[in-house]
């Protein structure tokens, strides 16, 4: 079924052996850690650190190489490095000592540092400035890369980091003995070139010392594998049932899977969790298929998929004519059975019978119960399900989501009863049988549930969606019931552990609320919602709301700046309105009378810190018209003053582009105003006066956006 | 392989009881001293002090045993297929683990009938752990063509005390291992001695009666009044015993079991309560802590014990 495939080591960040001079190839090593079995999760990243440490640890000495490749499987850890030179490069180092006759102190202290026994081994050279001085000339022989790897690996293997790692054994008495993720049985370290027969770099760790043999498959193959180097490796592992390279391992089960199914008719569900976890669990995988009772598909698809998932690491198949799950379902054993799989797929069947038989009794029974018991009853066992210490109940926490949600309702657009009705019904799956098994389900059963009890599909659709968004890419609601309780949802938690100070700090976020309130501000945005936030948060939890804002604006790629800028206005709690004016600005500052106001505004701004912190005084306000001489500082005057009620006007209804607009238009002014105006002139009076001018156009674009933290 | 020389009754694929022997053949033939059950309700085979106790301190130790478990809270009126609020786990404890524990394993699965060259037999990572011992250890479920059938398990540490050195643990699940070596779906019909026809008795025989009235028991008629009260005597007697056991100057102790043993019931009457729900989320905590204290206790007085390593002054 599986040929040896030779797997080409990719030319690594490392640069080639610059050192070498002889045309003899240079020698390849081969590392081999076996071990019993290494958690599948664990191993991809294992693979990576065994690849960095060696080769970072071989380059730090000197040892350059050409590519370098890892391999893992559920038993071993390997790793081949490709083109390294036979030995360290020798050092030559010169090193200045103390003039000669210096005291005693300095030159023991040169011979020490130099690692010299006496002065005769220093020469003398003279200096025209310095006189006489001692010189070291200290040549070191570069050690045979053996050598080295044979100090590094040990060490490597003994802080390998490992997210868990243990002791076995009789060693296990001496608390430094080893530790690994379990036990470690053999290790297997080659080096020399492809021409030659390679030497075993020897080394012991705890007693368990290096050599140049291997273990194939644990039942396919029996005794001990005498290895070379890496393509023999390979090959000899590959005829021992071992596939040593995780992708290609994963490549068989995916492409035998999708055969498989094709065969059938069916279409394969793929899964690039389980495939990576699978990839994990087998050296040699098979891929057979199994099939299941077809009363079982009265089940939701999604339980099925998850009870054959989680329980047993199978895949699901699809019928691509009616888009539902099919009876059968993918494993991948780790054995060649000498019966062709009869039995292994039998037992899995039995198995999978088994889960999905609890599976649908689970379903079953959700339904007499939700048939038989009220909704009002059955929301009253909450009442013994603590939330959170502090929090209260579930039972509590529904009913103040019920309630939120009905005053949001109408902000929503949606029905308020019902919106009411949804809340409530919105948790009540998660007393659910089918839910306590598999909580992934949660609020897709839910739905399943308010469907079959005939209750109206705004209450279905928001059991289901009122948990998303999820994050920054999740889904975001639009049915305006489903949106009313999605935003009661996360501002009950949010403004809950505000209450209880469990805000997020650092890189600590246990329950989740960033993401929380990033749901807010996206639901509130792509469903284009006016929702004044400050009449249900308190201010701190609103500067929340602002951040993730500002994080979620950024990542969209809008500029931080204009952000901030706008934010700096008071009572920006209306994110909607945030987001307009952003955006306004943002088009605004791209146009020539954008930058030009931007930078005499700035201008102006920049006067006033320097002279009202030197005046200690403030010039908000009051600008005397009457000692406005000069054409430029008048016309700038009566530009402000006419421009005050129309900006405000155009601001109250919303419409930013025609403030922009507006604002855009005191820019001629404004540059001719500084063009032809000194503004720190000798008369008091007049200073004072043009100083308040400057403030005025603080204060007037102020409306739009604090120009001060604009950059540029 | 299983041995040619039994009778069709006597194999561990045509009865229950059959199943157990041969592993005690088995593992009495590995050296292990097979013990019987130990004579208290506990929740898992771990707690029998010839785990817990003896996977502390620098002796070696193998044993195998058959424990009958109790985990109230599955109990399901004798309606489910597979679940049972009384069940048998067989235990295995080895110290410290062999270097070659896992062919050990697999040959024990060979005895009792399953061909590995024929099931898929695999070793899936599960950490154990038990809060209540202060105990957790590396390992694997192994599963049987997708089927949990043994847990097993290098202990770190147990009772609070780091393990030195390292006993390999393993469990097996004897319902669900006999269900699969003798086919059959629901563990109440399970041949128990493999007899057939008016001869044969079933697992149903003997057990159904008792999980129904068990599970009546645990979930409502349990009296946790009384049981509220033995958990206060269990925890205060144990630290009686803990206290009397110290000899002058704390050197030995001389009363470690009967402590541990106090512990035990301890436990068991707290998954009583449990059971009952009459235990909120936050009251659970704190009484698997003040269990796993009185382990922890229990675990100091036994490395001060012979058996745990201390010899007579």
């Amino acid at each position: 079924m599986l040929g040896p495939q030779a797997t080409s080591i990719p030319a690594g960040n490392a640069r080639a052996g610059a050192d070498s001079v002889s045309n003899r190839p240079m020698p390849d090593l081969l590392l081999e850690l076996f071990s019993e079995e290494i958690p599948a999760r664990m191993q991809a990243a294992a693979a990576d650190a065994l690849k960095k440490l060696v080769t970072d640890a071989l380059v730090e000495r000197g040892l350059v190489y050409e590519g370098a490749k890892a391999f893992v499987t559920p038993r071993r850890l390997a790793l081949a490095v490709h083109g390294l030179p036979a030995q360290q490069p020798d050092v030559h180092e010169e090193r200045k000592g103390p003039r000669v006759g210096a005291p005693d102190a300095a030159i023991q202290g040169f011979l020490k540092a130099a690692g010299l026994a006496s002065l005769d081994q220093a020469t003398i050279e003279t200096d025209p400035k310095k006189g006489s001085f001692y010189v070291a000339r200290i040549h070191k022989h570069g050690r045979t890369t053996p050598e080295v790897i044979a100090e590094i690996v040990p060490q490597i293997v003994r802080a390998f980091p490992w997210p868990k790692s243990m002791r076995w054994g009789k060693a296990s008495v001496h608390p430094a003995a080893l530790r690994w993720v379990r036990p470690l049985q053999s290790i297997l370290c080659t080096f020399g070139p492809e021409t030659e027969e390679p030497e075993v770099v020897r080394f012991a760790i705890d007693g368990l010392e290096s050599g140049d043999t291997t273990r194939g498959h644990r039942f396919l193959s029996s005794g001990t594998i005498r290895v070379r180097r890496l393509e023999d490796w390979m090959a000899k592992l590959e005829a021992a049932f071992v596939v040593v390279d995780r992708e290609r391992r994963k490549d068989i089960i995916l492409n035998d899977a999708k055969d498989l199914a094709l065969a059938q008719g069916l279409e394969l569900v793929e899964d690039a969790g389980l495939l990576d976890e699978i990839a994990g669990l087998v050296e040699w995988p098979v891929v057979l298929m199994g099939s299941f009772e077809e009363d079982f598909l009265d089940v939701p698809d999604e339980v099925i998929r998850a009870t054959i998932r989680a329980n047993q690491k199978c895949f699901v198949l699809k019928n691509p004519a009616t888009g539902r799950l099919a009876n059968k379902f993918v494993l991948v054993s780790n054995l060649a059975a000498s019966d062709g799989g009869k039995a292994i797929i039998a037992g899995n069947e039995r198995v999978i019978r088994a889960r999905l038989s609890d599976a649908k009794f689970f379903w079953e029974t959700d339904q007499k119960t939700n048939a038989t018991v009220p909704l009002a009853e059955r929301l009253e066992r909450f009442s013994n399900v603590t939330f959170h210490e502090k929090l209260g109940s579930q039972y509590e926490r529904i009913q103040r989501i019920a309630a939120l949600a009905e005053t949001l309702a109408p902000l929503v657009g949606a029905d308020p009863a019902l919106t009411r009705q949804a809340a409530l019904y919105a948790k009540s799956d998660l007393r659910t049988e089918v839910v306590g098994e598999f909580p992934e389900v949660q609020g897709l059963m839910g739905r399943y549930y308010a469907r079959l009890e005939g209750l109206p599909e705004e209450i279905a659709a928001a059991a289901e969606e009122h948990y998303k968004p999820q994050g920054p890419t999740d889904y975001v609601p639009t049915a305006p019931v489903s949106v009313a309780v999605a935003l009661a949802d996360k501002i009950d938690t949010l403004t809950g552990f505000w209450a209880i100070d469990e805000k997020p700090t650092g890189s600590k976020d246990p329950y989740a609320l960033r993401r929380a309130a990033l749901g807010v501000v996206r639901l509130v945005l792509e469903n284009g919602l006016v929702v004044k936030l400050a009449e249900f948060v308190e201010p701190d939890l609103l500067a929340f709301f602002a951040d993730r804002l500002k994080v979620h604006l950024r990542e969209q790629g809008a500029r931080h700046d204009l952000v901030d800028a706008v934010f700096a206005l008071l009572g920006q709690d209306d994110l909607l309105l945030v987001v307009k004016r952003v955006e306004a600005l943002g088009r605004f500052l791209s146009s020539e009378d954008g930058r030009t106001l931007l930078a005499g505004t700035k201008r102006a701004a920049n006067i006033l810190r320097i002279e009202e912190k030197k005046d200690g005084v403030s010039y908000e306000g009051g600008v005397d018209l009457v000692l406005l001489h000069e054409p430029e500082e008048r016309a700038l005057g009566e530009a402000i003053a006419h421009l005050g009620e129309p900006i405000e006007a155009a601001l109250s209804s919303e419409d930013f582009e025609a403030a922009m607009a507006l604002i855009a238009s005191l820019r001629g002014p404004v540059d001719a105003f500084f063009d032809k105006v000194t503004v720190n002139v000798e008369d008091p009076a007049l200073r004072t006066n043009r100083l308040r001018l400057l403030a005025d156009i603080r204060t007037i674009t102020r409306a739009i956006a604090d120009f001060d933290r604009i950059e540029g | 392989m299983i041995d040619p020389a039994l009778p069709p009754h006597m194999r561990p694929d045509k009865s229950f009881q059959g199943l157990i022997l041969a592993l005690h053949a088995f593992w009495a033939d590995k050296g292990c001293v097979v013990l019987q059950p130990y004579d208290m309700e506990v929740g898992a085979g771990t707690f029998h002090p010839a785990t817990t106790l003896r996977a502390l301190g620098p002796l070696p130790w193998k044993a195998a045993y058959v424990q009958p478990s109790r985990r109230p809270k599955d109990g399901r009126y004798g309606k489910n297929p597979n679940r049972l609020q009384h069940y048998y786990q067989y235990q295995v404890i080895l110290k410290p683990s062999p270097a070659n524990l896992q062919e050990l394993y697999l040959g024990s699965l060979a005895a009792i009938g399953i061909d590995l060259n024929l099931h898929d037999v695999r070793f899936v990572e599960d950490d154990w752990e038990s809060p209540t011992l202060g105990a957790w250890g590396l390992g694997w479920e192994c599963w049987c063509d997708g089927m949990e059938v043994s847990q097993f398990t290098y202990f770190q540490q147990v009772a609070g005390v780091e393990c030195s050195p390292v006993a390999g643990e393993l469990t097996y699940g004897l319902e669900r291992l006999a269900m699969y070596v003798q086919g059959v779906e629901n563990v109440y019909d399970l041949n128990f001695n493999g007899r057939e026809g008016d001869e044969k008795v079933t697992y149903g025989d003997v057990f159904l009666q008792a999980e129904e009235e068990y599970s009546r028991h645990n979930f409502e008629y349990a009296d946790t009044d009384m049981l509220f009260e033995q958990f206060r005597m269990a925890e205060s007697a144990a630290s009686k015993y803990l206290e009397a056991g110290w000899n002058e100057d704390r050197s030995r102790h001389l009363m470690a079991q009967p402590a541990y043993d106090q512990c035990i019931k301890a436990s068991h009457v707290f998954n009583l309560l449990d059971a009952r729900g009459v235990i909120s989320v936050t009251e659970r905590q704190s009484y698997i802590l003040r269990v796993r204290e009185l382990a922890k206790a229990c675990g100091a007085a036994w490395l001060k014990t012979a058996a745990g390593g201390t010899s007579a002054a």
